[in-house]
């Protein structure tokens, strides 16, 4: 048993950082959340990339990984706020014609929701009377589809345990949320480190101290059930996996902005958008009730 | 990313499956938990019967992935815990096996394999808990042994103990982190009086010890003089980072308990109740993995864990605490019988978040050692 990354799995997280600095830095970011609409260009550019065929045999055209690294390439699509149905896309790649090179948008349904509806060219699921709703995430467009998933059953029933597709999205989902988490708790360390107050940075302050460390507990305690969840595919262990994901990704991007401080609330700081994105994924994939019912049920 | 043992690991994994069922049946039962020689003479008989199995190298000479699998199948079975040998199996003997010369390990460790010599820890004093390095015992050079005077609290096991892992100051003057060693001390020496502490839960796990020119071999210091602190750290981060490794594997097994009394009573019918239940079970479960984690990273480090034992910790303690609140939510009014192990533990639990470091201190180590921010207050 060895828990560690492999030397490609690294190099693979490496190459991964890298080429999302180059094709989505900050200001990328801060201009798709002007622009709200999914840049094509980008997308082709991350089905250049193999993003999407990433888990496809070589034989059709794919990279030939296998899950645990697709979720280290989530999770730094996580760290760095991509935009778009990326797990949907991902998922289709070799059952939807363009979706593995990224000529092809796919969204899907999912617990009622429907991300970048009016953009996708493929909708997985049935979307009929979907309304569009005023995403809290700019970079989320939502439509919620009547009478289906969300919080009118939060307690449905244990033993509809997601079939594999369903549950690779909601483990993809939950990589995201780590990188996420991750984000959030860099730039709180990073701000704790220059920001002084009372003649010194506030970094050296308890209070300050134990949020920051809170947060690592959190990300650690995540990654560490998600990476395992994406080697033993387990159902039980991916539903767990993306509870925890789902927590540390919010409360981090919380207690990154009380760590930020008057700045932290600002639309200029990028901590909202990470915990608006946090909010949307939680509800995707998997809710935390139906992730404690589903690991209770393992019980 | 690769949790799969090899065939020789699961080779190992099944006779010592096969060993236990044959073994546990057979084993005298369990002692008063307040009555700690009968405490002692029952955690040392489970010991030997290990040391006579081949199963008692496991703490510092097998690879950590073998202790993993000795860990998660003793407690799968419901085998008996370390007990008075914590201190023994988990902070000396890995201190010494790390740090000690060859007649010292020669020395100590086998009998802590057998179950014959049962170690107690003096590290904190009552100026000196979280504050670890202010400790104030003094120990005084006088030919070929240390002249020990002083006072030591919170030490496990000090009624019922062969020996104690004791740090001691040997030079004053320099900074309080550094003058410190570490001493083996023989609990029958003249001079040592041994007070036992009562806790919350009644039991009498640990003492005070008062020290009165205590004379210590000088061949029992482990590391250099006044090299203490450094072999402190030694010992500290087994104790944060593998210490508790078996039992979050208990914690899994209570919380598969809890369920099958919860589904008995009726109270698995209560989705509050169960979904907790659910967000228990996913913790240690995550928490099981972190471990898994941690070893895989200690031992391409050289077998030391590092700081992520404090991650851990901060989070175990925590969730084994609120396992017991959720057991008592379960069991009712049951939770208020001291005949019932539940409550005992309950009780316990309430030390975890306080013993090993606070989880104020590992927070501190987390921020300062690992996220790089400044040493302040």
């Amino acid at each position: 048993m060895d828990f560690r990354l492999t030397e490609d799995q690294r190099a693979l997280r490496t190459g991964v950082r890298e080429l999302l600095a180059r094709l989505f830095d900050r200001e990328a970011l801060r201009s798709a959340v002007s622009a709200g609409r999914l840049d094509r260009d980008l997308w082709r550019e991350l089905g250049d990339a193999g993003f999407f065929a990433l888990r496809l045999p070589e034989a059709e055209g794919g990279v030939g990984l296998g899950l645990p690294e697709a979720v280290l390439v989530f999770e730094e699509a996580g760290r760095v706020l991509l935009p778009g149905p990326v797990v949907a896309t991902h998922l289709a790649a070799g059952s939807v014609p363009g979706a593995a090179e990224g000529a092809v948008v796919v969204t899907s349904v999912d617990e009622g929701l429907v991300p970048w509806l009016d953009e996708a060219d493929v909708v997985v699921g049935d979307v009929t009377g979907a309304v569009s709703v005023r995403s809290v995430d700019p970079l989320t467009p939502l439509h919620r589809v009547p009478g289906t998933g969300g919080c009118a059953h939060p307690f449905r029933p244990a033993e509809r345990l997601p079939t594999t597709g369903a549950a690779e999205a909601t483990l993809l989902t939950a990589a995201e949320q780590v990188g996420s988490a991750q984000a959030t708790t860099d730039a709180a360390v990073a701000y704790a480190r220059t920001r002084a107050q009372f003649g010194q940075v506030i970094g050296g302050f308890q209070a300050v101290k134990h949020l920051c460390a809170g947060m690592l507990v959190r990300v650690e305690l995540a990654r560490a059930a998600v990476w395992a969840a994406a080697v033993t595919g387990d159902p039980v262990e991916i539903a767990g996996a993306k509870l925890l994901a789902d927590g540390a990704a919010v409360r981090n991007a919380r207690d990154c902005l009380q760590v930020h401080g008057g700045m932290g609330f600002t639309w200029e700081a990028d901590v909202h958008l990470h915990l608006k994105r946090a909010w949307v994924r939680a509800e995707l994939g998997m809710t935390a009730a139906r992730a404690e019912e589903t690991v209770a049920a393992g019980l | 990313m690769d949790l799969s043992c090899t065939d020789e690991e699961e080779a190992y994994r099944a006779r010592l499956r096969e060993w236990l069922a044959a073994t546990l049946p057979g084993l005298p039962e369990r002692p008063d938990p307040l009555d700690w020689p009968a405490r002692r003479a029952y955690d040392c008989g489970w010991q030997r019967r290990l040391y006579d199995a081949g199963y008692a190298d496991t703490h510092w000479d097998a690879s950590p992935t073998q202790r993993l699998i000795f860990l998660e199948e003793t407690e799968r079975a419901g085998a008996p815990y370390v007990g008075a040998n914590f201190v023994g199996l988990l902070h000396a003997g890995p201190t010494i096996a790390a740090e000690g010369t060859e007649a010292q390990r020669a020395r100590w460790l086998p009998p802590i394999l057998r179950g014959d010599e049962v170690w107690c820890q003096g590290f904190s004093e009552p100026d000196a808990g979280s504050d670890l390095a202010s400790l104030r015992t003094k120990a005084v050079r006088d030919g070929d042994a240390y002249v020990v005077t002083g006072q030591k609290i919170w030490t496990s096991h000090a009624e019922v103990a062969d020996w104690c892992e004791l740090l001691v100051r040997t030079d004053p003057e320099a900074p309080k982190h550094r003058g410190i060693t570490w001493l083996a001390m023989p609990m029958d020496a003249p001079g040592i009086t041994v007070r036992p502490l009562r806790t919350l839960a009644g039991s009498t796990e640990f003492a005070e010890v008062f020290l009165d020119e205590v004379r210590v071999p000088v061949s029992h210091r482990v590391g250099e003089e006044n090299d203490g602190w450094r072999v402190t750290m030694v010992t500290l981060s087994f104790e944060r980072g593998t210490a508790f490794v078996g039992e979050v594997v208990a914690c899994r097994r209570l919380l598969g308990e809890l369920a099958r009394t919860a589904r008995k009573n009726g109270t698995w019918d209560d989705p509050v109740l169960r979904r907790r239940l659910g967000r228990l079970s996913a913790e240690f479960q995550a928490l099981w993995r972190l471990t898994q984690a941690n070893v895989s990273e200690a031992q391409a480090s050289g077998g030391v864990p590092g700081a992520g034992g404090s991650v851990f910790k901060l989070h175990y303690s925590h969730a084994r605490q609120e396992l017991y609140d959720a057991a008592a939510a379960v069991l009712g009014p049951d939770a208020l019988d001291l005949g019932r192990d539940w409550t005992l533990d309950r009780l316990s639990s309430l030390s975890y978040t306080i013993a090993a470091g606070t989880s104020q201190i590992q927070r501190n180590i987390v921020a300062e050692r690992i996220l790089g921010l400044p040493k302040g207050r």
